[in-house]
């Protein structure tokens, strides 16, 4: 009687039911159908972190050298990007991104691409700070003996002093990319269908929350691992020289 | 070939170079040496600009390179550095060390450029480890492939900065033969040594520098046997 009550008022009225049956009764079989749907958001968040993490650590890689040039209004503005980008919710920048592009630009950017900005111009600012740290550990006597041959200072960059800054820092660069890959589940609150949304809406329609969030979870590490495994190996590879 | 005018360099309030004016000509060899801190390698630094001189004006091959318009990059191509700590590209093999500035630099084609690479890999002994990554390589071994490096972009100038300094005591022969070698071939170099018996036997004047200025500047037989300075005569018990 009591709980004929309040059910209605509840928002995961299933919880509830879990609760009753006074222990964890997963059946995944209800969702089966759905799976495939859910497992379809892999490229979707696979496809938003890789670019994201692509167009991050490029522009990165630009702050970074504006960071450490010589020229004054550069490093400023590198400086300043930075701290705005690291001073402010990464969700707060998405929704600016994507809410008020019709306002400011005069039509709406899609949710993809809405948080593939966010994400690079985020990530950016957070790579630019390793990247830069990793430009400067590598030795001085590097940039001499480029200079001392003559080599132009885009040349040195790209061909001896980059390869062994990223070298250096690859395992920062790993751990950047798995946390964008874990936050690019944020796109979600925007309507990008990526795997963490199916999840969602495999839930809200069968108002069955736990075994589709427990695949979500699943596939998001199996991801993760899977990515840093990978990560290793090239690793590995890439210290052949040392 | 080389020449400097009231040659200046501080760093800060520090005066580490007060007033150079020498000249070194073609196809000279010229052994720099002095107390430690006394401003050999600044010396060296400044002639390619690695470290921009304070006052005067520096010439090579007759072109200003302290010039505000000189192109230095021009300028360097033609001057080869080598290192007391080899800077050998890590992430790059033997060869590819060696033709790296020829190919990207002077625009050579990437067939004469190894070629070349192997050529002068064999002039200083190590043909065998062109494929090979600057790690797996010995002190000294690192060291005649950073000369091959600096040979490669042709330069009618050499410089040396303590080549042999970083060196286990068994390796420091294996260079100074090649940097002899070197030396016979009509190239100009000035070389920064702790090697006495190596500045005696290879160069043609020894600059002994002290406080700032050029102390003393003769051939070797007249500065070992008969230096003219009380600095020099100080300097040299120390060291021999
Ligand atoms: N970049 C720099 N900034 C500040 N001081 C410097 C710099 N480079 C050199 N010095 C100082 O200038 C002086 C001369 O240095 P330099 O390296 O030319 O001496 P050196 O004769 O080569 O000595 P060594 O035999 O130890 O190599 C030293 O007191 C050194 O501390
Ligand atoms: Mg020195």
């Amino acid at each position: 009687m009591v709980l004929d009550l309040i059910e209605p008022t509840l928002h995961i009225p299933n919880l509830l039911n879990l609760a009753q049956a006074g222990g964890l009764n997963l059946d995944f079989s209800q969702i089966a159908p759905n799976i495939p749907f859910i497992l379809g958001g892999i490229g979707t968040t696979l496809a938003f972190t890789l670019v994201s993490a692509f167009f991050g650590f490029t522009w990165g890689t630009i702050l970074s050298i504006f960071k450490i040039s010589n020229i004054k209004p550069l490093k400023w503005f590198a400086d300043f990007y930075t701290s705005v980008f690291r001073g402010t919710p990464l969700i707060l920048q998405l929704a600016i991104i994507y809410f008020s592009s019709p306002q400011v630009i005069g039509y709406a950017i899609p949710p993809f691409q809405a948080g593939v900005i966010t994400f690079s111009l985020n990530s950016a600012a957070y790579s630019s700070e390793t990247i830069r740290g990793g430009i400067l550990a590598v030795d001085k006597g590097q940039r001499e003996a480029a200079l001392t041959m003559g080599v132009p200072y885009t040349m040195m960059m790209w061909d001896i002093i980059l390869p062994q800054a990223f070298k250096n820092i690859l395992p920062a660069l790993v751990n950047e990319s798995i946390a964008l890959l874990k936050d690019s589940s944020l796109v979600s609150t925007v309507g990008a269908l990526d795997l963490m949304r199916r999840g969602q809406i495999v839930a809200a329609e069968k108002f069955i929350y736990f075994e589709p969030l427990i695949i979500v979870g699943l596939v998001y590490y199996i991801m993760v691992t899977g990515f840093t495994w990978l990560a290793q190996r090239f690793e590995k590879r890439m210290r052949r020289s040392d | 070939m080389i020449r400097t005018e009231f040659l200046c360099k501080s760093f800060g309030s520090l005066n580490v170079l007060k007033d150079i004016s020498t000249e070194i000509k073609k196809g000279q060899v010229v052994a720099i040496i002095g107390p430690s801190g006394c401003g050999k390698s600044t010396f060296l630094r400044c002639l390619n600009l690695l470290e921009v001189p304070t006052r005067g004006r520096v010439y090579i091959d007759d072109v200003e390179v302290t010039h505000p318009k000189t192109d230095i990059k021009k300028v360097r191509q033609n001057v080869g550095m080598v290192f007391q700590h080899f800077n050998l590209f890590p992430h790059m093999t033997v060869l590819k060390n060696v033709t790296y500035a020829p190919i990207k630099v002077k625009k050579i084609r990437t067939p004469e450029a190894e070629a070349l690479g192997m050529e002068l890999l064999k002039q200083v002994g190590l043909e065998e480890k062109a494929g090979v990554y600057p790690s797996r390589l010995s002190g000294g071994q690192k060291q005649r492939v950073a000369i091959a490096r600096a040979l490669a972009m042709q330069p009618q100038v050499m410089l040396f900065d303590e080549p042999t300094s970083a060196l286990d005591p068994e390796m420091v022969k294996e260079v100074l033969e090649v940097m002899k070698g070197l030396a016979t071939t009509g190239i100009t170099m000035a070389i920064v040594t702790h090697e006495m018996g190596f500045a005696r036997e290879v160069a043609d004047r020894i600059m002994f520098l002290d406080g700032g200025y050029v102390a003393e500047d003769s051939p070797p037989a007249e500065f070992f046997s008969n230096p003219k300075s009380e600095r020099a005569c100080q300097f040299l018990e120390k060291v021999l």
